[in-house]
């Protein structure tokens, strides 16, 4: 037995232990699956803790911007510059804010009566507001010297005006009240003035990519389509409420949001507004505002039940909630252009920073850090739909009063939904027919 | 070597031969000939006129470029091969990404996947196959990684082909290897009885107990001891719990716990009587049997019982558990071994292994075999997912004690003063044992040592650590279990091991399970439908809002009851026509006609008149 070749594992420790205490330790690995037994049930408790710490998490309230003396009535996100942001309060008073130190850069009272809406030129150099007293006033978004606190210019109207929108790259923008008008920036009269029998107007915006189209929300429960090289208004679709506010979508430009009274967003598609392309529901009062996120895969919306809700554009409901005790009925909201923050403006006169994904870590992300909360997302994904991972992921703490709302709300629905399937059963075959529930809240749509 | 024919187009003999026009041209040029004009051979030209022929092609860059590249290829491919190899198979210089081994492959792959058949929507059918390709990439980079793995695994290689591996003892083992591996062998002489013996599960550290009350427990690779006591009672079975501070000591009556000072942490009286031990890692749960064949699953994390069951087969004989898929098998007297999980009170599966006693029982790392013994000498292979077979039937010279997979699904079975070490049994038979290893001491337990060649043998005498070469997985993955963990990684490990604990109720034979789409079968929704028959009418309990009200309280309520009755008697209706027509269904058809011969078949319901 003199010719035997005999190797048998003989681990060097050195190799596998580290050579100074400064070094990092090794960590040899092997994929092999049989040294990672019960993968499955590994995994999905994995993904049952990746999903509770989610929600351990999510803290999304950032910061309160405090010092206007009124309700805000509106605010503009500054085109370029991520830090500033620009609000009007109901008494008048517009704030430029600092966002990064939360506080307040620059007030100064505009109009008498509200500021009815606010809006930044493209290049970002001026702003220009609304309000209460017919005038459309520029100003200069940085005040150096006291004579830039003063407007550039001034414009009176005939009418109320109360909402104001920017061209994209054209000098032109349009205001809305008792009618559509679009003006430029160097005339003092109103270029094109756009009618369609209707007493007023209350919101108008410029779509930013197909940039000739504007629309804009009526007060007979009407949205109107507009483009600004042609002499009549295009299309309108009347809806069974009002709309309070309307949001084009950045990257579908034929897509756009609004905010409707009946407690819902209607997603249109401007080819066809037969039919909202997707309903929104949620929301137990009035929806007031809507913006959309830079992706165009988002959008939130502030409404009258004191609630932020997001949404995704596709989903019919919301992905998330957003609350606090102290805030009030909510009059605008505005999602940053870096898609990281969504900003709040609400009656009790404070201005709210919220995350847009309420557990997301702000701040840099170590490369480990990050691939641990890439695996968490996958395996989050991976086990999505089971009925425990499920639960802890839908469930979202609402106060009492939403909450009441909610029930009520659905036995409302569900009452409808039963005398109706009940008069069906009871009639004629074809009496009453089956009426989607995309169909049932346009009442017309013109041309 | 031919030259094509537009290349020369430079060529100034070539620039003569155009066309019989031209030539003439040429000449009456000649007539007036200038000064800078040179004096060509004229004789030349004219010869070849005749010969060459002329093609009006427009040179381009590209054809010349093209026509190089032929060339060189050309001139390439007979330097190479004599012009005999054709283009075609020549190889690229950068032939991409090396292929992979199908094995390899095989190894990592968790099943074939999705191919989207019977998905309507094409939006969820491409998400799918986008998802597929994703785990067939993951797959691939599993199997590409094997490059990075630094170690390989032992052997024993003879130079003469005839000779048996059989006849290498340890000496010859120890004198072939280095010597930090031939320290592995040794032994150890105690003497406080049988000893049962057990690795940690990164292979570090050693457990031993005997049946005369002495623990103990020490780093086997260093020999460093860290503790020795004697729990003045016997002890019948011993257990490492998740880390190495922890171990488990079943004594006279109760569960002890016991720190690595040896210090008595616990003392856990709800589970007494305890034959054998087994502790899942993954589950923190140390599951036990007792001499009545009572199991329990103890939690060791919160202390408390999972799950416990009568196995209702008396006395165990021997007590594994699965790895893959964290079943307990139980072998008992009458030659059954159950596999049990700690949330279902009836084994989720018998197999009929012996009829004698089972006296071992081991399961391999993968969960795919488990090999089983009887006192009738005889060992078998079960294809455990299955639960088919036995796929080998050995008999041997002796009845087995003890049985132990290996992590490279080598068996090892101990007589009862040796040790065969069977290699590849399981998928075909095999005759001669890979190494034998005898003593002059009684064998009782033993453990292979995870991640090492090395086979630990609990005597009666105390205890022998043996080499066996290729027995052990020779690359440990260091997030799973690291045979060098410091004490920070291995307080790490343990928080992260308790944030991942599985819960009990996931212990099931397959634990893909959890992954899978839950669809009641058709089965399931048939017997549903049939348990109504034997369902109770529900009870009516009800008080009328109103009294008074047109008719009286007894008799409204007996209206009720009895529309609840008709109601139930519908429903039984309806279940009894479904158990009919299953009924129906079971009837054969149609018997086999024999035409006149009819009459010799005999009739069932006949004969029994």
């Amino acid at each position: 037995m003199s010719n035997v070749k005999i190797k048998v594992i003989s681990r060097n420790p050195e190799d596998y232990l580290r050579a100074t205490k400064r070094d990092i330790q090794k960590i040899p690995r092997n994929y092999d699956p049989s040294l990672h037994p019960l993968e499955a049930p590994r995994e999905y408790v994995r993904a049952l803790n990746a999903v509770k710490l989610e929600r351990v998490f999510a803290k999304p309230f950032i910061g309160c911007l405090d010092g206007h003396r009124d309700g805000v009535s509106t605010m503009a996100k500054h085109p370029s510059q991520l830090a500033v942001l620009a609000s009007g309060a109901f008494d008048g008073e517009v704030r430029i804010w600092d966002l990064t130190v939360r506080k307040c850069t620059r007030n100064f009272v505009a109009h008498e009566g509200w500021v009815r809406a606010l809006c930044y030129n493209p290049d970002g150099k001026h702003f220009m507001s609304v309000g209460d007293d017919k005038t459309i006033k520029t100003w200069k978004a940085e005040a150096v010297t006291e004579e830039d606190e003063e407007p550039t210019n001034t414009l009176l109207s005939m009418s109320v005006v109360s909402g104001i929108t920017h061209h994209r790259n054209k000098p032109i923008f349009a205001t809305c009240g008792e009618q559509c008008q679009l003006w430029e920036n160097t005339r003092n009269e109103p270029i094109k003035v756009f009618k369609w029998g209707v007493d007023s107007l209350h919101h108008v915006s410029f779509n930013q990519v197909e940039y000739n189209l504007l629309a804009s929300c009526a007060s007979d429960r009407s949205i109107i389509l507009y483009d600004c090289r042609e002499s009549g208004p295009l299309r309108k679709v009347v809806l069974e409420l009002r709309s309070n506010a309307l949001s084009w979508n950045p990257m579908e430009a034929f897509i756009f949001t609004v905010a409707n009274e009946d407690y819902n967003l209607y997603t249109f598609d401007v080819r066809r507004l037969k039919e909202p392309v997707a309903i929104h529901m949620d929301h137990t009062s009035a929806v007031i505002d809507v913006d959309y996120a830079p992706t165009g895969r988002e959008f939130v919306a502030g409404s009258y039940d004191k609630t932020i809700r997001i949404f995704q554009n596709d989903k019919g409901h919301s992905r998330d909630v957003y609350h606090t005790k102290r805030m009030q009925r909510l009059t605008c909201v505005k999602w940053s252009l870096d898609n990281k923050y969504v900003m709040s403006g609400s009656d009790e006169m404070n201005i709210r920073m919220w995350k847009a994904r309420a557990s997301e870590k702000l701040g840099v992300l170590k490369p480990r850090e990050r691939q641990a909360l890439n695996y968490a997302e996958a395996l989050k994904e991976k086990f999505a739909t089971h009925p425990q991972v499920k639960r802890i992921a839908r469930h979202r703490h609402v106060p009492k009063h939403i909450l009441n709302a909610q029930k009520e709300l659905r036995t409302i629905r569900e009452k409808t939904k039963r005398k109706e399937a009940n008069r069906r059963a009871h009639s004629k075959k074809g009496t009453i027919p089956v009426v989607s529930e995309k169909k049932r809240h346009v009442v017309k749509e013109d041309e | 070597m031919k030259v094509p024919r537009q290349k020369n187009q430079n060529n100034p003999a070539h620039k003569n031969v155009k066309s019989e026009q031209e030539n003439t041209n040429e000449s009456q040029k000649k007539k007036v000939k200038r000064y800078f004009e040179l004096d060509k051979p004229d004789s030349k030209t004219d010869t070849k006129t005749d010969e060459v022929k002329v093609y009006n092609v427009k040179v381009t860059p590209r054809i010349l470029w093209n026509q190089k590249q032929k060339d060189q290829k050309r001139q390439f491919l007979k330097n190479e091969y004599g012009n005999t190899f054709s283009q075609r198979k020549q190889k690229k210089k950068y032939p991409g990404k090396a292929p992979i081994d199908p094995k390899r492959l095989e190894k990592h792959s968790r099943g074939e996947g999705l191919q989207g058949i019977g998905v309507r929507n094409p939006i969820h059918k491409l998400k799918l196959q986008k998802k597929e390709k994703l785990y067939q990439k993951a797959l691939e980079q599993a199997a590409r990684s094997e490059i990075l793995l630094t170690e390989d695994q032992g052997y024993v290689e003879l130079e003469d082909e005839d000779s048996n591996t059989r006849a290498i003892n340890q000496q010859i083992i120890a004198r072939n290897i280095d010597i930090a591996a031939a320290t592995k062998i040794f032994e150890l002489n105690l003497d406080f009885g049988p000893y049962r013996a057990k690795y940690s599960r990164n292979g570090r550290y050693l457990l031993l107990g005997s049946k005369k009350g002495h623990l103990a427990s020490f780093d086997w690779v260093t020999k460093k001891l860290n503790f020795e006591i004697n729990v003045m009672e016997s002890i019948h079975d011993i257990s490492w719990l998740h880390i190495e501070t922890m171990v488990a000591a079943a004594q006279k009556d109760w569960l002890y716990i016991y720190d690595n000072t040896g210090t008595e942490l616990h003392c856990v009286k709800t589970i007494s009587k305890v034959l054998k031990m087994e502790f899942l890692p993954y589950h923190f749960l140390l599951a036990s049997v007792n001499e009545y064949g009572f199991l329990s699953w103890l939690d060791i994390s919160i202390g408390e019982i999972a799950g416990e069951c009568n196995s209702r087969a008396g006395r165990p004989k021997a007590m594994t558990h699965n790895p893959y898929n964290a079943t307990l098998c139980l072998g008992d007297s009458k030659g059954v071994v159950s596999l049990w999980a700690p949330t279902v009170k009836e084994p989720l599966a018998k197999i009929l292994c012996h009829k004698t006693p089972v006296s071992a029982i081991s399961v391999d790392n993968r969960g795919l075999y488990m090999a089983t013994s009887g006192v009738d000498r005889s060992i078998k292979i079960w294809d455990i997912r299955n639960l088919d077979g036995p796929l080998q039937h050995y008999k041997v010279w002796s009845p087995p004690v003890d049985l132990d997979f290996s992590q490279k699904d080598m068996l090892a079975v101990g007589f009862n003063e040796t040790v065969e070490i069977y290699s590849n049994c399981c998928t075909q038979t095999v005759s001669k044992p890979y190494l034998r290893h005898k003593m002059a001491k009684t064998v009782n337990n033993f453990k292979f040592c995870p991640f090492e060649d090395v086979l630990g043998i609990g005597t009666d005498r105390g205890f022998t650590s043996i080499i066996v070469p290729g027995s052990g997985e020779p690359n440990f993955d260091a997030l799973e279990s690291n045979p060098f963990q410091t004490k920070k990684q291995r307080k790490e490990a343990e928080v992260k091991a308790l944030l991942e604990k599985i819960p009990a109720e996931l212990i099931t034979l397959n634990p893909f399970e959890v992954t899978e789409v839950d669809v009641p079968t058709m089965k399931d929704i048939i017997d549903s439908k049939k348990k109504l028959l034997h369902v109770k009418p529900k009870k009516v309990d009800m008080t009328p809002r109103r009294k008074n009200k047109g008719q009286t309280h007894i008799a409204r309520k007996k209206i009720i009851k009895d529309a609840a009755r008709r109601d139930h008697i519908e429903k039984l209706k309806a279940a009894s026509a479904l158990y009919e027509k299953d009924e129906q269904k079971e009837k054969p058809v149609r018997k086999q006609s024999f035409g006149v011969l009819d009459r010799f078949v005999s009739n069932p319901t006949k004969s029994k008149k």
